[in-house]
């Protein structure tokens, strides 16, 4: 919570990268080992690195931000609360039968035969096309972070 | 089996909290970077969601480990073309308040 209500913006940084170790130790506790080295590796690694250099790119990172109306605070925190406390009941009153199937540990060869394989539960073709979308991504940020020399004119 | 004594009611729990603080800081906050932290947050908490469910429903098929992983790849994919719109953004207007996003207006 101290990553949404920090005032100064590097300090709210670090909560959330302490923030994604914690969920990372979760999904360590849940014995997926796979998932929580990958959420290290992109999240922590790359993701807050990102937004650590944005951070310092922009350069605010010693000032103070100014802070929401004290009105719209106190709206959205009864509305968060009310939302929160609905749900938390809902799962509450909600019976969930374990399955009993056999377990299957997830290895990480038995995740990379699966999602190459085009038969049962293959899960090649959103392989292919998240692929094309991260090609996508990479190109459509290096289009918009350009500094294009001959234009110097402001947008109206 | 020591994983049962936590519980699925325990890790819903955990995750419902996550998302409810990630929206809260996204309808509260003005820098819009921190807007961004607070949409990784509520992504994260949604796949606490899904590896909690394939864990304890269905632990035979790993179903929710593979929309999990893409989830985490097309999280990251946005947050890299947000901060390119963000630092865009700033070069013309030098600020990364929403409050002066009203210059995008049409």
């Amino acid at each position: 919570m101290l990553a949404v209500t920090a005032r100064k913006i590097f300090r709210s940084a670090i909560y959330l990268l302490f923030s994604l170790i914690g969920v990372a130790g979760l999904y360590f506790y849940m014995e997926y080992e796979f998932i929580a080295a990958v959420q290290v590796v992109v999240y922590v690694g790359g993701i807050v690195v990102l937004i650590i250099f944005s951070i310092f790119l922009t350069q605010e990172s010693g000032r103070d931000m100014k802070e929401a109306s004290l009105l719209s605070m106190l709206f959205t925190g009864f509305g968060v609360c009310f939302g929160a406390v609905l749900t938390l009941l809902l799962i509450d009153q909600w019976n969930f039968m374990p399955s009993v199937e056999a377990p299957l540990v997830p290895t990480v060869q038995e995740i990379g035969r699966q999602m190459l394989s085009t038969t049962n539960y293959g899960y090649v073709l959103p392989f292919e096309v998240v692929s094309m979308l991260l090609l996508g991504a990479m190109i459509g940020c290096i289009v918009i972070a350009m500094k294009v020399k001959a234009s110097d004119k402001e947008i109206d | 089996m020591h994983m049962n004594e936590i519980g699925l009611n325990q890790i819903l729990f955990v995750s419902t909290i996550l998302f409810f603080i990630g929206i809260y800081g996204f309808l509260t906050r003005r820098n819009m970077i921190t807007i961004l932290m607070s949409v990784e947050l509520i992504l994260n908490s949604i796949n606490i969601n899904f590896l909690a469910f394939n864990k304890y429903l269905y632990p035979g098929k790993l179903d929710g480990l593979f929309f999990t992983i893409f989830i985490i790849t097309i999280a990251a994919a946005e947050a890299a073309v947000a901060i390119a719109i963000i630092i865009h953004f700033y070069r013309k207007i030098k600020s990364i308040q929403s409050d002066d996003a009203g210059v995008m207006k049409f």
